[in-house]
């Protein structure tokens, strides 16, 4: 495909909100959509996130070259596979059962995120955004070549899919790390010393290049 | 503006042998501070409702009820009382007592809480997160909108024409709305014609300006009659005389306290570095001298114009008599600076904004 202009966002909480206000920020148009009426996202996106579009989650799929996952991962089972299925789709949520609550299909699995991806049947899944605090984003974001540059990982089974994603991290302000295949998604789940820590690329290589080279 | 202080009632910890102390103790502890708290002058102690080793503040309402007796005019609350595992009309019974008992100066912030301990606790499902809350946030509403109740709702005995006893002192106890964030809460305050209370715990604390903006703007559009539109600051924050000897002592405890919490969610320890940003001009850690926290606190209401903000200043096991003293310079030192500086802003031209 060629570069990605629009980016949906499924989600309009506290990571919903800070994506899109990075994504404006890098340039791209918004739409967002959640479990509520758009009128109602309007309202909230005013503020929050100034210049995005609220709009029915079906029409924000149908319009937006990427779409990202920012709906609490309980729901995850309301979303619509068909819709999706060839789409790039980056999935943020985590798995929190001392939160949310226990969710059988999630207890065990090595990441949340590839239970997701059995769900969504064709979609080209990216794992990322995961393992960055939704508060830590705005303040984060530095110009490429920044020496305190966060980095964020990048994982998923299309390399074409990853590729496009990095480069929208990498215009967001961060810098992208390949992680490779979906199933290393488990090297920056939670529980990790990955996840939650302020780490710059090399570190995140370094973080993340013993279980790749396994 | 008010200025106030919250509290999970976090135990003692033995400096010599880096044991815990008491629970019981940590009650008496968490008394003394809101009686000195009123002492100096502080608008309002809220206690959160808490039920682990290191913080056992499980029953808020019986040491605010002590408090009540003790003490002549500082607001007494919770912050927050998880109402999702709670029964509302035990709730709103204990808070209109303690209502009673201190001439009208309770108040109840709800909140679904960010520690779940009382889900099993009470044999409730996490699973039932958004409707417990959403449930019995309603018929709390109702309860304090009249005495006499008929209600119906999934998870708790439906009343009929039940009789709700005592009454609040001036009608109504504010019930305050809290989140941490999340858009939607806010919105959802604004369309109940509740006040509401922002939790900000971490990064840079301006990021909530936008949803106090969002709360006015929402307030603007839905005008709930009679509705209660103050908003409130809720952080961590801590007074010492002198401001690097404080971020020194406070570090140990803030590190402490998350590095046990992140042990249990899964996230890393916080480093010095992390600390130290939030900790000085713009970030949520309200850590420092009076002068300085004074500064940030008028700053942050530049941005936000709160009505009250609040500190929790005892966490990760601060000694008591640190903590007695960080009371006693936040009501002696910085609300005076703080009044002088939002009285002369207040008189300023406007065309010096």
């Amino acid at each position: 495909m060629s570069e990605p202009k629009i980016i949906g966002i499924l989600g309009a909480g506290r990571v919903g909100t800070a994506i899109a206000r990075r994504a404006l920020a890098a340039g791209y148009e918004v739409r967002v959509a959640s479990s509520r009426p758009a009128s109602d996202i309007a309202l909230v996106l005013q503020f929050t996130a100034p210049g995005a579009v609220a709009a029915d989650a079906s029409d924000v799929i149908a319009q937006s070259d990427v779409i990202v996952l920012a709906l609490p991962l309980s729901k995850y089972r309301s979303l619509p596979a068909d819709q999706l299925a060839g789409k790039i789709v980056i999935d943020t949520m985590n798995y929190w059962a001392p939160t949310d609550g226990t969710l059988t299909e999630f207890e065990g699995a090595p990441s949340s995120s590839e239970v997701v991806a059995d769900y969504l049947t064709g979609a080209r899944l990216v794992r990322s955004f995961n393992h960055m605090g939704y508060h830590e984003m705005d303040g984060e974001a530095r110009p490429a070549g920044d020496p305190d540059r966060r980095a964020m990982a990048v994982a998923g089974d299309d390399a074409q899919a990853r590729s496009i994603v990095a480069d929208i991290i990498d215009r967001m302000g961060f810098d992208p790390v390949d992680a490779g295949r979906l199933a290393n998604a488990r090297d920056f789940a939670i529980g990790t010393p990955v996840f939650g820590a302020p780490l710059g690329r090399h570190d995140l290589q370094a973080a993340l290049r013993a279980p790749l080279a396994a | 503006m008010e200025l106030g202080v919250y509290s999970f009632g976090d135990v003692q910890r033995d400096p010599k042998t880096g044991e815990l102390g008491s629970t019981a103790e940590a009650q008496r502890n968490l008394l003394e501070a809101i009686q000195l708290a009123d002492e100096v002058g502080l608008d309002y102690f809220g206690i959160g409702e808490h039920h682990t080793r290191e913080m056992p503040a499980s029953a808020a309402t019986v040491i605010l009820g002590a408090a009540a007796s003790t003490t002549k005019n500082i607001t007494l609350g919770s912050a927050v009382t998880v109402l999702s595992t709670d029964d509302p009309v035990r709730v709103f019974q204990q808070f209109a007592t303690l209502d009673a008992l201190s001439n009208g100066r309770a108040e109840i912030t709800a909140g679904r809480g960010s520690s779940t301990e009382s889900f099993p606790l009470f044999g409730h499902s996490l699973n039932d997160y958004d409707d417990l809350y959403a449930e019995k946030l309603d018929l709390l509403l109702k309860l304090n909108d009249s005495e006499e109740v008929t209600w119906e709702g999934q998870f708790r005995p439906s009343l009929n024409h039940a009789l709700v006893v005592p009454r609040p002192e001036n009608g109504k106890l504010p019930i305050w709305l809290a989140t941490g964030g999340n858009p939607n809460s806010t919105v959802r305050a604004a369309i109940a014609g509740l006040p509401v209370s922002y939790a900000i715990i971490g990064g840079d604390a301006e990021r909530f300006a936008p949803l106090a903006q969002l709360y006015r703007q929402a307030v603007e559009q839905v005008k709930v009659p009679g509705a209660d539109t103050r908003v409130s600051v809720a952080s961590p924050g801590f007074v010492g005389d002198d401001a690097k000897a404080a971020k020194d002592l406070w570090w140990n405890h803030y590190h402490e306290a998350f590095r046990a919490l992140g042990e249990i969610r899964g996230f890393p320890a916080p480093q010095r570095p992390g600390y130290d940003r939030d900790a000085n001009g713009k970030g949520a850690l309200f850590v420092g001298s009076p002068e300085e926290i004074a500064d940030r606190i008028v700053a942050l209401h530049g941005a936000m114009q709160h009505d009250r903000h609040f500190f929790q200043m005892d966490l990760g096991q601060v000694a008591q008599k640190d903590f007695l003293r960080s009371i006693e310079l936040l009501g002696t030192k910085v609300k005076p600076l703080v009044d002088a500086a939002l009285a002369q802003k207040a008189d300023a031209p406007t065309e010096a904004v």
